[in-house]
Formats: structure tokens, C-alpha cells, sequence
């Protein structure tokens, strides 16, 4: 019999027990539905991941002293220690684009009767051009203010929200230990990515945390930048080695320099969100088994159920084959419409998602295919059972049957 | 050429005990084209049996089944389909139309089988059936919308909308009252009259009455066949109670 009238056939058939069709599909909807939001909930953690350690500047690599590795962790003894004639040389060197100190500690602000604690960095405004990070109303400390350690702080969302509300902070004076602080700037807002919040900051000249608020001579770390991302590798090992030298380190591992590069820790990320993101599509997967199990059980019952119709068509002239393309061309219609259903279900779910946890809804063509391929292959492999049986009935018995 | 001959037909069924029903026992039986032909007799004697064999949906034990000329009985299943869908008509006790289906669509099956591709010819031709049978306007109805007789009917016009050679009908009145029953006879009748061969199960005498020729069975075999007067005058005198 030709396609099309076998496709009739099935179509018919299907129409004309619809709750049955839908009941049947259902296990189908849902089960791509999942791996659609599932898969797409894994791309939207890995760009959240990206997102994050982009933020951190991709170009950039940390630079810190006392560096310990193997053997040689959580010993203690003589270590390196970072200068700010180090940084000066450093940023020399040509393969440093741009270098920034950076100096953190915790501190108590006061505004008025409001008081807040958040961490200080004291560094350039290099370090924050670094991270692409803009100024919402005011500006960053100049080289004048550097110099003369001056106080001036500018100051992060959170920190402005706590002290002022919704004022502008910008020409008012906070306390920092006791000591009266000029807000000149306020940060845009980046919200809780990254590592830690970064909004809950304040940042000072490095020379006025240096000098007044800890009063150490040493710098915590260095944040320099590559000229490309493909110099960062490079970049990392020039700046150790020339950093090591310089304090003749002998053994680099022990308490040397060391240094971290968001090139590195981007592709790690990517590694560990891919096991999350194959993690989910397994989970969702069982699920589409299952619905392709309850389509075998359905197609199963269904053909029970259905006897007297097989033999209602065999009686007419059905032959077994054309038994069995029927119930395989409706077991496929029913996983094909499931699948599509499925999909605008889990492309749905993918954007509720994608809203609340503040991703864009990734719904990749390759997780659309995968759902669909895997409905239609649900469809052949579990249909083939109960089409087959249906197949094989005997027309008397099938007719007899009540 | 005769257009049915049964010749030494046995049906034997084996149960899973091991028990055997010698179903039918041997018969040799003709039928012409044209006949209208009712089939008598006790509950058990292979009335059933007897045409599910002439309607090439179960397999004699032994014996030669000649349709139009053509040897059946050792067929395979899918040539079985074929004579059914191209050479046969069947009318069942219980209707048997599909559930939730138009009569239209019921009546189409059988050609969709056929691989009749044009669906308007498929229409066309089942719209026709559906008026051979006086239901046209109801063609858009489903069965549980239509009383027995009219269900009987549209599985009557299911039958014929083929234009089969033979048209089996077991106890096609067994479910209806006797006004309804009557319309049904008369509509086998008016197919007769057309040149349809028709042969049906009855248990009700007057159904039988309608028809040309009385075939009687007992145990498996035949033991009467002839003219309905006569046939079931012997029934009647119980010459063979
Ligand atoms: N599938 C089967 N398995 C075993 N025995 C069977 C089977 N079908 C029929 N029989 C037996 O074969 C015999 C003839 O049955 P058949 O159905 O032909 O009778 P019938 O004349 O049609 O009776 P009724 O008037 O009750 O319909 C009966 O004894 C019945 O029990
Ligand atoms: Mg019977």
C-alpha cells in the first residue's frame, strides 16, 4: 500500500481517539521538553561561568608573592614580597600592557549614623579600566591625588545603597577608621557576578591605603595585563621569572611568585559547566526513555484495546505489513508531534528560566536536533513491539475479541 | 464454473489439552453465482466455522476451497487479504464498524486497502454504497449516533462498496429486533435481485424463508440443502431432531 494511504490510515486512527493520542504524547512532551531545558540550562551556566571570569579581564594575569606549591604548601619561612618599585619595573617590560597594585583590606564605613563594612582596595584606575569597569556619577583618583595620598574613595553600588539610599554620594564625606574620606565617584552597578560582590566595595589611591589605613610598605598583588589573549601564557611566565630573579628566589615553588591568568581558568570553567551541561542532558534523557516506554506501553495496551479494529481491518483486507506500518507510522506521528510540542515546551521552560536566573535563553539547534532525532528513533524502536504484535493477530480471534 | 466449491472440507481444533473438536467433518458444498443462500442448524454444528473458511480468514485442516476458479485454502495470509479486500463482502453479527468513524469513512476502508488513491473517488464510491443502502444523509455519523439497523446497513454498503463476488453474512440479524430485521432481509434481497451472491447464518426461520436455498448442518456436516419449504419442513417434522 502506498505511504500516503498507510499515513491516512494513522492519521485517522489517531483523530479519532484524541484524549488517547494526547495521554500518549504527553510522556513525549515532557520528556524533550526536559532535555531542551535541561540542555539549555547548562549553556546558560556556562555563559554565566564565562561571564563571570570575563569579567575579570581575559587579557589579565594576577601576580602574587609567597606562592607555594606540592610539597612546599602551607610551610613557612623567608618569602618574596612584593614592592612597588617590582610593579614599577614590571610595567617596563613589553610585554606588559598595562599593570595595576593592589592593595585590599576590610574596613568599617561611616556616614552620618550609618555604618557599613566592605572591602577596600587601594590600587590605580588602571585596575579598574582592566576590568571594563565604569564609573556610574564622578570620577577615579588622578595621578595628583596618587601621589600626595590623598582621601578620596570612590565607591560601589551597594555601598552607596547601604550609607546614602538613592542620593548621590558624590562631594559627601565618609569615615574611614576615624579619618574623613572624600567620595569622589560612584561604580555602576555589576550585580552579584563575578567572585564575590563586587558592588560591596570601595576603592582609594594604593599610596593612601598604604600609608594611612595599613601602613605596610608591601603590595598584595599586581594585576597586569597582556597585549592579546593569545600573549597572556607568555606574559604569565615573563613576569614570574623576571619577578623571581629580582628577589633571588632559588626555588620558585617555595615561596616565590606566583601568578593566575583568566585565560587558563576560562577553559577549566568551560570543562567543568560541559560535565554539568552532560550531566543534565543524562538526567533529562531518562526521562525521554521513560516517555518512550510509556509510548510502547500505551501503543501496547492500545493494541489490546484495539483488537476488534485490527480485525475489523484485517476482515477488509489489511494485510498483516500494512498492520504494522499503520501502528509504526502512528507511534512515529505520536513521538514526532510529542517531540515538536516538547520542544516549544522546553524552549518555553528555557526562557522562564533563562528570566529569573538572569541568563540569555540558549536553546542550541544542535539540543533541537538531538530532542527531535531521539523522539522520532523513541518512536521506531518503541512502536515496533506492539505494531509488530498488532501485526501477527489472528483476524478471527481478533474479531471475537470483546 | 461453479463461483464457491467446498470439496471434503475438515476443520479440527486442537486445544492446549490436547483435547480435539472435529469442528467440520468433511463436507463437499457448491454454490452458484447469483445464489442467496442461508445456513441452518444447531449451535456447534460449523455453521461459523464453515464460513470463516469460505471467507478465507481461517485455514481448513484438510480439503480443497475453490473461489471463482481460483485454489484458496493453501493461500498465505497476505493473498488472503488480497481475495478478502478484492473478492469478498462480510456482514457481521455485531456490526464491527469502527468506533468514533464516519459511516462514510467505515464504508471508504475497504478501498483505502485497495490502495484506491483518489480520495474522491474512494468518496465518491462509498457515498454510493451509503445510498444503495438508503443512508446517503447519514453518511457524517458515527456508529454510537446510529441505531442497530442502521449500523447493519452501513456494514452491508461496507461490504459491497468493493463490488465483491460473495457477500458472508453470519447471523447479520442476531442483534436486531424483527422490524429491523426485516429491512435488513430486504435489503439483501434487492442486492440479490441485482445479481449478488449472498450467503448468510441464520437461526430464524423466517429469515431463512427469504432466502432461495437452506443448506442444514449437523455436527460438522451437512445433512440437508435444498429449498427453504422443504428444509425446514424436515426441521419441522423432526425427521432429524
Ligand atoms: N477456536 C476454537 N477452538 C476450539 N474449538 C472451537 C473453536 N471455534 C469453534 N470451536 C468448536 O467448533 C465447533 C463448531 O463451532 P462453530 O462456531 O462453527 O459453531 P456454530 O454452528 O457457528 O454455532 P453457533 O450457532 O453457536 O454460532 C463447536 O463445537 C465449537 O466449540
Ligand atoms: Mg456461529
Amino acid at each position: 500500500m502506498s505511504p500516503i494511504l498507510t499515513f491516512r490510515i494513522a492519521l485517522k486512527a489517531l483523530t479519532a481517539n484524541k484524549l488517547r493520542t494526547l495521554l500518549t504524547m504527553l510522556g513525549i512532551i515532557i520528556g524533550v521538553g526536559a532535555v531542551i531545558a535541561m540542555l539549555s540550562i547548562g549553556s546558560g551556566a556556562r555563559y554565566m561561568v564565562e561571564q563571570r571570569i570575563q569579567s575579570l579581564g581575559t587579557n589579565a594575569v594576577f601576580i602574587w608573592p609567597g606562592h607555594r606549591r606540592g610539597r612546599n604548601r602551607g610551610a613557612d619561612g623567608n618569602e618574596a614580597r612584593l614592592t612597588v618599585e617590582d610593579w614599577q619595573a614590571l610595567e617596563k617590560l613589553p610585554e606588559v600592557a598595562a599593570a595595576a597594585p593592589i592593595v585590599p583590606t576590610g574596613g568599617e564605613i561611616v556616614y552620618g549614623n550609618a555604618n557599613w563594612s566592605c572591602t577596600i582596595y587601594g590600587t590605580t584606575p588602571v585596575y579598574i579600566y582592566q576590568k571594563d569597569w565604569p564609573v556610574a556619577s564622578g570620577r577615579l583618583f588622578n595621578d595628583r591625588e596618587i601621589q600626595s595620598a590623598d582621601n578620596v574613595a570612590v565607591i560601589g553600588e551597594q555601598v552607596r545603597k547601604e550609607l546614602f539610599g538613592s542620593a548621590d554620594p558624590v562631594g559627601e564625606t565618609i569615615r574611614i577608621k576615624n579619618r574623613p574620606y572624600k567620595v569622589i565617584g560612584l561604580m555602576t552597578e555589576m550585580g552579584v557576578s563575578g567572585y564575590g560582590n563586587k558592588d560591596n566595595t570601595v576603592f582609594v589611591p594604593y599610596t593612601t591605603l598604604m600609608k594611612k589605613l595599613q601602613r605596610t610598605e608591601y603590595l598584595r598583588f599586581l594585576s597586569l595585563s597582556a597585549h592579546s589573549r593569545e600573549e597572556v601564557k607568555r606574559l604569565e611566565k615573563v613576569a614570574v621569572d623576571f619577578l623571581n630573579q629580582r628577589h633571588n628566589i632559588e626555588d620558585p615553588d617555595n615561596g616565590g611568585f606566583g601568578a593566575f591568568n583568566q585565560a587558563e581558568a576560562t577553559e577549566a570553567a568551560d570543562k567543568s559547566t560541559a560535565i554539568f551541561t552532560m550531566l543534565l542532558g543524562g538526567i533529562a534523557s531518562i526521562s525521554l526513555v521513560v516517555g518512550g516506554i510509556g509510548i510502547m506501553n500505551i501503543m501496547l495496551v492500545s493494541v489490546t484495546e484495539r483488537t476488534r479494529e485490527i480485525g475489523i481491518r484485517m476482515a477488509v483486507g489489511a494485510r498483516g505489513r500494512d498492520i504494522l506500518a499503520q501502528f509504526l507510522v502512528e507511534a512515529m506521528v505520536l513521538s514526532l508531534l510529542g517531540g515538536a510540542a516538547g520542544i516549544l515546551l522546553g524552549s518555553g521552560l528555557a526562557r522562564i528560566i533563562a528570566s529569573f536566573a538572569g541568563w540569555p535563553p540558549i536553546v542550541s539547534a544542535g539540543s533541537v536536533a538531538l530532542a527531535f532525532g531521539t523522539s522520532a528513533g523513541i518512536g521506531i524502536f518503541f512502536g515496533f513491539y506492539p505494531a509488530y504484535a498488532a501485526s501477527k493477530l489472528d483476524p478471527i480471534e481478533a474479531l471475537r475479541h470483546e | 464454473m461453479s463461483l464457491v466449491e467446498l470439496k471434503n472440507i475438515r476443520r479440527v481444533y486442537r486445544s492446549a489439552g490436547g483435547v480435539e473438536v472435529q469442528a467440520v467433518k468433511g463436507i463437499d458444498l457448491v454454490i452458484e453465482a447469483g445464489e442467496f443462500v442461508a445456513i441452518m442448524g444447531p449451535s456447534g454444528s460449523g455453521k461459523s466455522t464453515t464460513m470463516n473458511t469460505l471467507g478465507c480468514l481461517d485455514r481448513p485442516t484438510s480439503g480443497s476451497y475453490l473461489l471463482d476458479g481460483q485454489e484458496v485454502a493453501r493461500m498465505n495470509r497476505d493473498e488472503w487479504a488480497r481475495i478478502r479486500n478484492q473478492k469478498l463482502g462480510f456482514v457481521f453479527q455485531g456490526f464491527n464498524l469502527l468506533a468514533r468513524t464516519t459511516a462514510l469513512e467505515n464504508v471508504e476502508l475497504p478501498l483505502l486497502y485497495q490502495g484506491v488513491k483518489s480520495t474522491k473517488e474512494r468518496k465518491e464510491r462509498a457515498l454510493e454504497a451509503l445510498a444503495s443502502v438508503g443512508l446517503a444523509e447519514r453518511s457524517h455519523h458515527v456508529p454510537s449516533q446510529m441505531s442497530g439497523g442502521e449500523q447493519q446497513r452501513v456494514a452491508i454498503a461496507r461490504a459491497l462498496v468493493t463490488r465483491p463476488v460473495l457477500i458472508l453474512a453470519d447471523e447479520p440479524t442476531g442483534n436486531l429486533d424483527t422490524k429491523t430485521s426485516d429491512e435488513v432481509m430486504e435489503l439483501f434481497e434487492s442486492l440479490h435481485q441485482q445479481g449478488q451472491t449472498i450467503v448468510l447464518v441464520t437461526h430464524e426461520p423466517d429469515v431463512a424463508l427469504k432466502c432461495r436455498r437452506v443448506i442444514l448442518f449437523r455436527d460438522g456436516l451437512i445433512i440437508g440443502d435444498g429449498d427453504p419449504g422443504e428444509v425446514l419442513g424436515t426441521i419441522a417434522k423432526g425427521v432429524i431432531s
